[in-house]
């Protein structure tokens, strides 16, 4: 991890090119240091941070005055830390009949700060202090402190449930890996009234960076993975698939399971999970299909390359199937070598330095979060078999000439839906996620579609498509605002890399253009805002048919809903 | 070790943390002699003074200290 010092070194640096984000800090401590240590990684997270640092404890009034500076400076993040030593001096002045309820008045206060503050709050959540008043019969008794803080730290993941704008920052849990004794110098505590260690900073603003990257929609999607001496131990080519080192008999086995096992989860989760090893492919895959002490199965891999070309070469054709960026993507190995030729020659991509010891693999990996994300939703799980099929695709294509019988023989169906309460949480997510196609990049909370859709001036589209091949569930979204009786703007246009070249565009266009027909508007705006990754859809307007508007601010683009032409597609309305 | 071995490694301490080359501390250096010694990087300073000679001041200690020759009094008998 990088060190204060070095964060503190970044504020010197220019920054004015990195998009700029407004963060608020609002502590019941010193705070200067994490101020620094927030500005310092956003730096290094390439984003130039305003920060607004209120003064020292003032977290009631700067939250509760309409008029407050807080307020006034209007951030994007407000990064909440009310900390446990406050909260225990706070316990330890209660009378004893109130120190029950010291959890849910903790709790009332800070639905109070998300009822007020505007923007996402980033709330830090309690490392535990142990005062052993009662030792280990506190869990006994609901009104000791430790009852009382893990009550609070267990009904903040509640809250934050209800609550789609508060996001919490595991610091408790930063304490559970590094100890108490890292995190906090009681002597820089007695001087300062600083309760993180200059050594804990760098990892809390990271994890606090983590949090905002994540829900600005840089976040990891994919893991690529070497197999010798990474998923299991030993050779396959040498040792054979019997003879790798998984499961509980064999050497140093276990650690290659709970290796397993943690990769596993990702996928559940909707991580993609690749496969790139340097093996003849027969040989690679055979303890996957045959060994079953096996954790992953074939059925876990989206993408399987195993041959003699380069690993460089074999990632950019992994990339290239799955359509993500590289920033996007973790590469793991256990060989030093591969990860700097991988490191040096393609750019952006996560190559975390493994530990000699695979014993170490997963403590190290635990300590990097490197898959933080700002949604989930059930559907997350169903990725590697979309990509699994993309794959199937992608084959077939080739044995089709003409492109418009490939089309038509997919039998593609969409099904166009306003958002509702079963599809919004994907949207949402879709919204966060979603970079290259998207033509103003515009993200969405839950909450703020909830509002969208009770706003009569808008109207909203989610689009699903459905082959031969399987369902790719929600796939294109689009939200329509009246701008007057004649006037339809696309405030939002975005789509899954996975549909592109089907035909999705212009039975979307299709669909825009009948309600804005059957709703007695004459024209339609389209509007491109560039960002360092949605280049691809630099020419979609025009490619539609629209027409630039000279003189306008930004790149605008202009469509006659009586004259325009639809281009061909073969896509039915379910 | 020596008082001024041990105040030349704290200067290289200081050399470091403040990123300033031409500092040169003596006994009767004060934090209004060197430039940007406040408050907060004195906590820096501390930090990485203990981390250096792997010791450990008391909150006491690092509030106590008039002067660099005091801070390096506390240091030499930790090591003594």
């Amino acid at each position: 991890m990088i060190s204060f010092k070095e964060l503190k070194k970044n504020l010197k640096k220019e920054s004015s090119a990195l998009p700029a984000l407004k963060v608020a800090l609002l502590g019941d401590v010193t705070t200067q240091f994490l101020a620094v240590s927030v500005m310092g990684m956003g730096f290094e997270r390439n984003y130039n941070i305003t920060l607004f640092e209120a003064e020292f404890n003032q977290i009631e009034r700067q939250v509760l005055d309409p008029t407050s500076d807080l307020h006034d400076f209007g951030a994007t993040y407000t990064i909440v830390f009310q900390s446990t030593h406050k909260l225990l001096e706070k316990y330890s002045m209660m009378h004893p009949d109130a120190q029950v309820l010291l959890a849910n008045d903790r709790l009332d206060f800070i639905r109070t700060i998300c009822g007020s503050v505007k923007g996402r709050i980033i709330y830090y959540n309690y490392p535990e202090i142990e005062d052993t008043v009662f030792g280990s019969y506190a869990n006994k008794v609901e009104a000791s402190f430790t009852f009382q803080l893990r009550k609070l730290n267990f009904e903040l993941m509640e809250l934050a449930q209800e609550i789609p704008n508060l996001f919490i920052c595991d610091i408790s849990g930063l304490q559970n890996k590094f100890g108490r004794d890292v995190m906090f110098n009681s002597s820089i505590y007695i001087s300062t009234e600083m309760v993180l260690s200059l050594d804990i900073l760098p990892y809390v603003a990271s994890r606090t960076l983590d949090v905002i990257c994540a829900v600005e929609g840089k976040f990891k999607k994919c893991l690529i993975l070497d197999l010798d001496n990474t998923v299991w131990g030993g050779v396959v080519g040498d040792d054979g698939w019997e003879n790798v080192q998984v499961g509980h008999g064999l050497g140093i086995g276990t650690a290659f399971t709970e290796f397993q096992q943690w990769v596993r989860k990702l996928k559940n989760r909707g991580i993609i999970i690749a496969v790139c090893s340097k093996n003849d492919e027969d040989k690679a895959r055979s303890p996957f299909e045959k060994n079953p002490e096996m954790v992953l199965k074939m059925d876990d891999i989206a993408v399987f390359i195993a041959n003699w070309e380069t690993k460089v070469d074999n990632i950019r054709h992994i990339q290239s199937i799955l359509n993500i960026g590289f920033d996007s993507i973790v590469f793991l190995d256990d060989n030093p070598f591969e990860r700097n030729i991988v490191r040096e020659n393609v750019r952006d991509i996560t190559v975390p330095e493994l530990p000699e010891d695979p014993a170490e693999y997963l403590e190290y990996l635990y300590s990097l979060n490197l898959f933080e994300t700002a949604s989930h939703s059930t559907t997350d799980a169903d990725r590697t078999l979309q990509y699994q099929v993309e794959s199937k695709r992608a084959s077939i294509m080739k044995s089709f000439t003409d492109e418009a019988d490939f089309l038509k023989s997919l039998n593609m169906v969409s099904e166009v839906k306003k958002f509702d309460s079963f599809n919004t949480s994907r949207v949402a997510q879709l919204s966060q996620r979603s970079n290259q196609f998207n033509l103003r990049t515009i993200r969405y909370t839950e909450a703020e579609l909830g509002s969208i859709v009770e706003d009569d001036y808008y109207a909203t589209f989610a689009f699903t498509l459905e082959d031969k091949f399987g369902d790719n569930g929600l796939i294109c979204v689009i939200i329509l605002k009246t701008l007057d009786s004649d006037t339809l703007f696309i405030d939002t246009w975005f789509m899954s890399c996975r549909v592109l070249k089907r035909g999705m565009e212009n039975f979307t266009l299709e669909t825009i253009v009948n309600y804005a027909k059957e709703n007695g508007f004459k024209r339609i705006i389209g509007e491109y805002l560039p960002t360092a990754k949605n280049k691809m859809t630099e020419n979609h307007y025009t490619k539609l048919g629209f027409i630039l508007i000279d003189g306008a601010e930004s790149e605008q683009f202009e469509l006659s809903v009586d004259d325009c032409q639809i281009g061909e597609h073969f896509i039915n309305k379910h | 070790m020596e008082f001024n071995e041990i105040l030349e490694r704290v200067q290289d301490v200081f050399r470091d943390v403040l990123e300033n080359e031409d500092i040169v501390l003596t006994s009767q250096t004060t934090a209004n002699d060197v430039e940007d010694w406040d408050s907060l990087n004195h906590i820096q300073l501390v930090v990485a003074i203990e981390k250096d000679f792997k010791i450990r001041f008391t909150s006491h200690e690092i509030q106590s200290w008039k002067n660099v020759g005091k801070m390096v009094d506390c240091i030499v008998k930790k090591k003594a």
